[in-house]
C-alpha cells in the first residue's frame, strides 16, 4: 500500500504479528502495543481508516487540531499523539469520563464537554486558527456542524470528516445522502479529496476540505 | 454565562484576580459555562495579558483546567438521576396546584379589603405589592406573598426540570419535550421502569381511571394518557388521533429504552417519527382534497 502522507509520529509497525498503523503513547482502550507503539485499528477509528486508505489528510504532525465527536478518546489519544495542542468536544458524559482518563496522561490535550452544534460555548476555549478540524459526530445535520465549526479553521487549514449515511437518513441511498451533504459543505469548504470508508466503516464517507 | 466580552478568553480573570489567587475555580467555571462567539488567540493573548509567562505554560494551565472542569461537568450530568427528576417535577405540580388554590383565597380576602384587586396569581402579585395599613391588610397581602412566592418557586423547578430531564433521558426529552419526559418517567416510577412497560401501557400512562373503566366493561379503551399533551397527539384531528398517540408512545418507548440502556443520542428514533407522523397527518391533507374534490364533482 502506498503512503503519499502519514504524518510525522505515525508510522507503520509490527505489533503483534500483523503491520499495523501506530502512534506513540499510553495505551487507552486496551489495543496491543509494542514498545510504546500503540497499534491504531482503522476498523475502530474513522480518521484511521482515511489514512489507511491514503487519504491525502494534510497531516504532517505537531499541528493544532479540533477534534469534534471526541466520544471516549479511542481515535483523539491516537492524535494528540502525533499532533499538538488538540481540543477534544464530546456531548455525552459518559464517553467523556473515559475520554479524561486518555487526556490526563496527556498533557497537550484538551477534553471539553460541549456541544458541537454550538461553537459558540467552547469558542473561548479553542483558540482561532487550527490547523485541522476532525469531525466525526453521529447527528443528523453533519455538514452544519462542519460549517458552524469553520470559524476554528486557518485559511489554508483542513476539515478532515466522516459522514454517517445513517445519521442523516436511515432510509434514504447513502450515496443521496452524501450528495446532500457535500452540497452544504461547499457553501463554505472546498472540497480536495473524497472517498468512501466502506473497508472499514459501512455507509461512511472521508471527506477532505478547507475553507473558502 | 459569565463572560459575554468579545475578546474574553477562558482565563480572563484580570490580572488582578491572578494576585488575589483562589482563581483556578473560577476559570473551571468559566470552562464550563462561558462562552465567545468566535475564537481568537487565545494562547498568544493570555501571555500577552500576564496570565502565563509562555505558551508552553498557557497549556499546561488550559490542561489542568479543562480535565478539571470537565471531570466536574460530567460528575455533575450523572448525578443527574430519574429520582430527582421525579421529586423537581412532582414538586413542580405540587406548586402550581397550592399556588392557584391559594391565589383564590387570597383574591377573595383582598376583593373585600382593596378595590381593584384582581384574581389569579397576577391578582396576587398586584396584591403583595401593595402597603398594608391595618392589622387584616397586613395579612391578606402577607398573603398574597406567599402566593406569588409559590408561583415563582414553580417556575423556578419548571426551568430546573428543564435542565435536567435532557441530562436524564436525552432522547426521551427530546421527543417528548422536558416537561412531558418528566412526568411520564414519574408516572412510570422511574426511567428503568419506564423502559421495561410495552408501549400499550406508555400510551395511556395518566388515564388509569379510563383504563379501569374500560378494564371493567363499562368505557371503551383510552386512546391516550399524559402523552395526549403532545403536539403530535394534540393537534392531530381526532379521528386519527388513536393513530398517533400509538405512534408516539411506540417511540417514547424505544427513546427511553436507549436513554436507560445506552444512555446516547440516536437520531434515527426521531426521524422515524416524523416520518410516521407526516405520514398520519398526510391522511387529512388527503381526505379535504378528496372532499374538494368531490365537492368539485357535485358542482
Amino acid at each position: 500500500m502506498s503512503d503519499p502522507a502519514l504524518p510525522e509520529g505515525v508510522t507503520r509497525r509490527a505489533i503483534a504479528g500483523e503491520t499495523r498503523l501506530a502512534t506513540r503513547g499510553p495505551a487507552v482502550y486496551g489495543e496491543p502495543t509494542a514498545d510504546g507503539w500503540r497499534a491504531w485499528d482503522p476498523e475502530r477509528s474513522k480518521l484511521g481508516g482515511m489514512l489507511e486508505l491514503g487519504f491525502d489528510t494534510g497531516l504532517t504532525g505537531g499541528e493544532t487540531v479540533l477534534y469534534l465527536g471526541a466520544a471516549s478518546g479511542t481515535t483523539v489519544s491516537h492524535v494528540a499523539d502525533f499532533a499538538g495542542p488538540t481540543y477534544a468536544v464530546e456531548f455525552a458524559p459518559r464517553p467523556v469520563r473515559d475520554l479524561l482518563d486518555a487526556a490526563e496522561p496527556r498533557d497537550r490535550l484538551f477534553p471539553l464537554l460541549k456541544d458541537a452544534r454550538k461553537p459558540e460555548t467552547y469558542a473561548h476555549v479553542v483558540e482561532a486558527d487550527v490547523d485541522a478540524v476532525v469531525q466525526d459526530v453521529a447527528t443528523r445535520g453533519q455538514a452544519t456542524v462542519a460549517a458552524r465549526n469553520a470559524r476554528f479553521l486557518a485559511e489554508d487549514g483542513r476539515l478532515l470528516l466522516a459522514v454517517k449515511a445513517r445519521s442523516e437518513d436511515a432510509t434514504a441511498e447513502p450515496s443521496d445522502v452524501f450528495e446532500a451533504a457535500l452540497d452544504r459543505l461547499r457553501e463554505t469548504y472546498e472540497i480536495l479529496e473524497t472517498g468512501r470508508l466502506d473497508r472499514y466503516h459501512e455507509d461512511h464517507l472521508g471527506v477532505v476540505a478547507t475553507p473558502r | 454565562m459569565t463572560d459575554t466580552d468579545a475578546d474574553a478568553g477562558w482565563f480572563a480573570g484580570s490580572a488582578a484576580d491572578e494576585a488575589a489567587g483562589g482563581d483556578e475555580a473560577a476559570a473551571r467555571d468559566r470552562i464550563a459555562t462561558g462562552g465567545a462567539d468566535r475564537p481568537l488567540n487565545w494562547p498568544a493573548l493570555a501571555v500577552e495579558r500576564g496570565f502565563a509567562a509562555s505558551t508552553d505554560e498557557y497549556y499546561d494551565r488550559l490542561h489542568e483546567a479543562a480535565v478539571a472542569a470537565t471531570r466536574a461537568s460530567v460528575r455533575e450530568r450523572e448525578r443527574a438521576d430519574d429520582q430527582q427528576l421525579i421529586h423537581a417535577v412532582r414538586a413542580m405540580d405540587d406548586c402550581e396546584r397550592t399556588a392557584n388554590e391559594l391565589a383564590e383565597r387570597a383574591a377573595e380576602w383582598a376583593g373585600s379589603l382593596f378595590d381593584d384587586a384582581a384574581p389569579g396569581i397576577e391578582g396576587a402579585r398586584a396584591v403583595a405589592d401593595r402597603e398594608p395599613e391595618t392589622e387584616l391588610e397586613r395579612r391578606a397581602v402577607s398573603l398574597a406573598a406567599r402566593v406569588a412566592d409559590l408561583a415563582a418557586e414553580r417556575d423556578a423547578l419548571a426551568e430546573t426540570v428543564d435542565r435536567v430531564a435532557p441530562a436524564v433521558a436525552p432522547n426521551l426529552a427530546e421527543m417528548a419535550g422536558p416537561e412531558l419526559a418528566a412526568r411520564l418517567i414519574a408516572l412510570a416510577g422511574g426511567l428503568e421502569s419506564l423502559a421495561k412497560k410495552p408501549s400499550g401501557t406508555v400510551q395511556v400512562l395518566g388515564a388509569e381511571d379510563a383504563l379501569f373503566a374500560h378494564l371493567s366493561g363499562r368505557a371503551p379503551s383510552p386512546k391516550h394518557g399524559i402523552i395526549y399533551t403532545h403536539d403530535y397527539v394534540r393537534n392531530t384531528r381526532p379521528e386519527d388521533r388513536g393513530s398517533a398517540a400509538r405512534a408516539l408512545a411506540g417511540k417514547l418507548t424505544l427513546a427511553a429504552r436507549v436513554d436507560h440502556y445506552a444512555g446516547e443520542r440516536r437520531e434515527t428514533l426521531h426521524e422515524e417519527l416524523r416520518e410516521r407522523m407526516a405520514t398520519i397527518r398526510a391522511r387529512a391533507e388527503a381526505d379535504a382534497a378528496g372532499d374538494g374534490a368531490e365537492t368539485g364533482g357535485d358542482a
